[in-house]
């Protein structure tokens, strides 16, 4: 996803001299290269500063620039909070915060880098738009609509390398609006980021077991595609929902509140991160399965083991 | 810079600034409290941004940040007189019909930037001072920081990035009055001092200057070499300009009672005789 977001951004700074990208000492990798070369006055490296990342983002937009922050997830939320709440979304400023391997992908380094209840605290915010891509090309889909928006801010959680593409053939892209990647009449899985990949192999192994499955990506965290969520209450005889995040304050706990408000009929699951630190390593897998969140666990969960 | 002037008429200064505290003072007993020591604290270097540094305020190329939120009081009467702001609009602050609070809002007439909370303001002057510089236009970002606020973290971040990107067409102030909510600054952080050097050290040119002196405040400025982003260290009364108001905390936020606020007078008054 790094590097799809990193042409993405690069198209959208060679078609727009406004769009710069201030990074703290973390940098894209692929095309940032061109773009740092290229536009080297629109590539701004702060060092390990991201309190002042923000506030330079802030600056930059009150003066009609389009800026991204980058850096890993939680350096670039939580750290520099309070920028975020009052240069971005109080001042309701058309900055990208990107919060690069979100979750937990950076499983070895330990809850320090982990970012388990982002989609929480940015979803607090007023005026704050998230979208979580679920893969590269909805990364760049994701990247090229944060690049034109003027909404205000938004926090754009991305995973790090490496991820298959899963939306090849989906409908197109929308944001704030849900998203098929496959449809089924029986079960729905609502998911959205990286964990889509795990979503896709658990649709993969009810279907062989003869049932129809919906996958559905809810890329947009912010504002939340409530009536796509309500179609996908209504129309399956069971939801799912996976998330690599905390219980909390995410596509869970939203899900649940939207099938309580429509008084909905179908049967609702939630598999979440817990909310505890683990204080495992291993890989991005290894520390999803400690939080309960693997094909096997979920699927024997929910007796279809 | 070559469209200022060479010199400033500071008994036009002084008469302005006069009158800045004293329309300060009445909007005093409009409400329960306001930050009027602070606002008088800073009463010259704000006015001197505004007419004597700024180029054309509000249609020229410079921009002016208050990161000192808290003093935007003597922002307010300074846009007032300018017309940017209605009398309507401070004879309404703080209350539910008005759009003027406490600290500036982004969006009001005049305001650059939403600040109140401490140590954003110069980080947000980079960011302005970087797409002004990429887009060779010439403009000047000026900002006040207060000498509490310096204690902020963000701060030095935003030090050390104006001077690591060379942005020299920063122009800082510190408001030093040497007070902050609980007592003296220089008590509370005694190496928070010598500021000078400390912004040398970072690689800004830093001058020191007597801050209710606006003939001072002027020369500070045009001496700048231009070469690096410029902190003018201004040492500052709190409350200046008020004899009882003077170095004492409690006027950071407190609204005079009437027989205070007509002693107040008198002494502007007189301070303009």
């Amino acid at each position: 996803m790094r590097n799809t977001f990193s042409e993405a951004l690069y198209e959208a700074a060679t078609a727009n001299r406004d769009i710069y990208i201030v990074v703290a000492d973390i940098s894209p990798a692929g095309s940032m290269a061109k773009f740092s070369t290229q536009y080297p006055e629109r590539f701004i490296n702060v060092g390990v500063a991201e309190q002042s990342m923000i506030g330079i983002c802030a600056g930059l937009a009150l003066k009609g620039c389009q800026p991204f922050a980058y850096t890993i997830a939680t350096f670039s939320l939580y750290r520099p909070f309070e920028m975020v709440r009052d240069d971005l979304c109080y001042q309701n400023l058309p900055v990208t915060v990107v919060g690069m391997g979100a979750g937990v992908i950076y499983s070895t380094l330990g809850g320090t880098h982990h970012t388990q209840e982002d989609i929480a605290i940015a979803g607090a915010l007023p005026n704050m738009q998230i979208v979580a891509p679920c893969d590269p090309l909805e990364c760049t889909e994701a990247t090229r609509w944060c690049a034109t928006q003027k909404n205000g801010p938004v926090y754009l959680r991305i995973g790090k390398a490496g991820e298959p593409v899963l939306t090849k053939d989906a409908e197109p892209w929308q944001f704030g609006k849900v998203r098929y990647l496959r449809r089924g009449s029986d079960i729905c899985i609502l998911t959205y980021g990286v964990i889509t990949k795990m979503a896709m192999e658990i649709a993969d192994r009810l279907q062989a077991q003869g049932k129809s499955v919906s996958v559905v990506s809810s890329h947009t965290m912010k504002p939340l595609d409530r009536a796509g969520i309500t179609e996908a209450l209504r129309n399956h005889r069971q939801v799912i929902v996976i998330e690599e995040h905390a219980p909390q304050g995410g596509l869970a706990a939203q899900t649940k509140q939207i099938a309580w408000d429509i008084s909905a009929e179908c049967r609702l699951d939630t598999f979440s991160l817990q909310d505890a630190f683990i204080h495992n390593y291993g890989s991005h897998d290894d520390l999803l399965a400690a939080h309960g969140l693997s094909p096997q666990r979920i699927l024997q969960d929910l007796g279809n083991g | 810079m070559s469209t200022l002037p060479n010199s400033i008429d500071v008994r036009a200064a002084k008469e302005r600034c006069l009158r800045f505290r004293r329309r300060i003072l009445d909007i005093s007993q409009q409400v329960s409290a306001l930050h009027i020591g602070s606002a008088y604290s800073c009463t010259e270097i704000v006015d001197s941004i505004y007419h004597n540094f700024m180029r054309n305020p509000g249609s020229g190329p410079d921009t002016f940040l208050m990161s000192k939120g808290h003093g935007c009081m003597i922002q307010y009467v300074i846009l007032e007189a300018m017309g940017v702001l209605s009398r309507a609009d401070l004879n309404a602050y703080c209350t539910p019909g008005g759009r003027l609070g406490v600290h500036p809002d982004y969006g009001n007439p005049g305001i650059q930037a939403a600040t109140g909370s401490l140590g954003h303001g110069l980080s947000m002057v980079v960011g302005m001072a970087l797409a002004e510089r990429t887009r060779k236009t010439g403009g000047i970002i000026y900002t006040v920081l207060s000498d509490g606020e310096v204690q902020e973290g963000s701060t030095w971040e935003a030090t050390m990035m104006a001077s690591s990107f060379g942005l020299s067409n920063i122009v800082a102030f510190v408001d030093n009055n040497d007070f902050q909510s609980l007592g003296r600054t220089s008590e509370t952080h005694p190496s928070f001092y010598p500021l000078v050097e400390k912004y040398l050290a970072f690689g800004w040119e830093a001058v020191e200057v007597p801050g209710h002196d606006s003939a001072a405040l002027f020369e500070a400025v045009m001496g700048r070499s231009g070469t690096k982003p410029l902190m003018v260290v201004a040492r500052t009364t709190k409350g200046k300009g008020v004899s009882y108001m003077e170095n004492v905390p409690m006027w950071h936020y407190r609204s005079p009672s009437k027989p205070e606020y007509e002693q107040a007078v008198r002494e502007l008054e007189v301070a303009g005789q």
